[in-house]
């Protein structure tokens, strides 16, 4: 078992794991902010719950830090591997057997970093102030007018928007891929195909819609 | 209608040598010749005009023995799918075209010189475990009187297909010889026989493959378009299995 985790293949798999962790988690944060479009007060309500919630705090939040660190850690690991291994072509002609998604996943999760990155210091670091340097009594009602003052910018707002843009192309090769390294048969991988397009554009496209929506609905 | 083409070709004096694209032109270049023909006929040229022939690797000529590889245009054995560089025709060319002829490219695959690559480290992966020990002291069982379905012969078939060119490696972006490890694992783990030695099998072959600094596959799909063989990424996502099975 410890050399899985040393072989090519190993850490294939590692990476598909990670990437299931990320993607459920993903549809969850969906399932909760699109809330914020339809009912403030169910937003208001989950994003309290998540907050406060000790299992979710202390157990599932270091979980998550520690799948996303491991996700890009083992990514660069990966690229810088195949960097290695490969050798320049003076005229080489990707474009005829793989699409620009499959052949620019550390591109496109280069840009999904730098925006974690803006994204923690909008809603996480202010919040892991506010609770646990600043010792606020918590307000159950603050999260949705939080949320809608951070869309306020447009530029802001702008990054968010293309962030997710390509986090959709991101999810595009990387949803299937994940089956593909865990075992899954390409014909099985293939009946996925309409799934992986609903959730690769579908939920970027949620997220699209819900900052542009807070963005023109300022108050 | 013949053709005037223009060539631009590695030229590389040994591994050691940093190596550079020298330009050729050739004329009257009939569509019926074969890639390699054509090429036959540049080396008669230059060796008219007292320089060194391009070196490139060919055996068979008739897409059996993987020997030929060469990255022509920007793909694996050029623009044309489900053959190896022995089955290209100019006639997928046009006169006046400019060729870029580049050697199959992987850290795994020195060049020994011009077009010529070192795949020695395929011959190594298959020495690790791509094969069956079988007892020959004259009490082997007829392998006809094993029942196997029709659907394993026929994918054990077709991964045994693979010819081992390398061309999976040479347009990986990874360069990564997971398609014909993954061919050659399969071709044994769906038959009986080769299912007793699999874990080991598996083990040893994906070892030997990492030893000899090949890339990880990030199912960008693009070795299956180019093999000459057609065979699919479904063996790589068997091998994953096999991988897993083995060491869990």
């Amino acid at each position: 078992m410890s050399g899985v985790l040393s072989s090519s293949i190993g850490r294939k798999v590692a990476m598909a794991a990670s990437a299931f962790f990320l993607m459920f988690f993903l549809l969850q944060h969906f399932v909760i902010n699109i809330t914020s479009i339809f009912s403030p007060e169910t937003f208001n309500e989950l994003s309290h719950f998540m907050g406060t919630n000790p299992a979710v705090q202390f157990v599932l939040q270091p979980v998550l830090i520690f799948g996303v660190v491991f996700h890009f850690v083992m990514g660069f690991i990966l690229e810088a591997r195949n960097k290695k291994a490969s050798v320049k072509y003076v005229k080489n002609n990707g474009a005829a057997n793989s699409t620009w998604v499959s052949r620019n996943m550390i591109y496109s999760g280069l840009v999904i970093l730098a925006f974690i990155v803006l994204h923690f210091i909008d809603f996480w670091i202010p919040e892991m102030k506010y609770k646990y340097i600043d010792f606020l009594p918590e307000s159950p009602n603050r999260y949705y007018e939080e949320l809608v003052h951070k869309f306020h910018s447009p530029i802001r707002t702008g990054a968010y928007v293309a962030s997710f843009a390509f986090l959709a192309l991101h999810l595009l090769h990387g949803f299937k891929s994940a089956f593909q390294s865990s075992g899954m048969s390409a014909k099985r991988a293939a009946k996925l195909e309409t799934v992986s397009k609903i959730y690769a554009i579908g939920i970027p496209v949620g997220f699209i819609v819900i900052a542009l929506f807070h963005h023109f609905n300022q108050h | 209608m013949n053709m005037n083409l223009k060539l631009k070709i590695w030229r590389q004096n040994g591994a050691n040598d940093e190596g550079k694209m020298v330009d050729y032109s050739i004329s009257d270049v009939s569509p019926d010749m074969s890639f390699l023909e054509m090429l036959d006929v540049l080396n008669e040229q230059i060796i008219s005009e007292g320089g060194e022939p391009v070196a490139f690797d060919h055996d068979c000529r008739e897409g059996i023995c993987g020997m030929c590889s060469l990255y022509i245009n920007g793909e694996a054995h050029g623009p044309d799918r489900g053959i190896t560089t022995c089955q290209l025709h100019m006639r997928k060319f046009k006169d006046g075209d400019t060729i870029y002829i580049e050697p199959f490219r992987a850290k795994a695959f020195p060049v020994i010189k011009d077009l010529v690559v070192d795949r020695s480290s395929f011959d190594r992966i298959q020495h690790a475990g791509g094969f069956i020990s079988v007892n020959t002291s004259g009490n082997t069982q007829d392998a006809n009187a094993i029942p196997i379905s029709k659907h394993a012969a026929d994918e054990a078939m077709d991964a045994a297909t693979c010819i081992g060119c390398g061309a999976c490696v040479a347009t990986c972006k990874n360069s990564s010889a997971m398609l014909f490890v993954g061919a050659k694992v399969s071709q044994y783990a769906l038959l009986p026989q080769g299912q007793v030695e699999a874990a080991d099998r598996v083990k040893n072959m994906v070892a030997q493959m990492d030893l000899e600094g090949f890339g990880n596959c990030t199912n960008t799909g693009a070795c299956e378009v180019e093999c000459p063989k057609g065979i699919s990424l479904d063996n790589i996502a068997r091998m994953n299995r096999e991988f897993l099975k083995a060491n869990i």
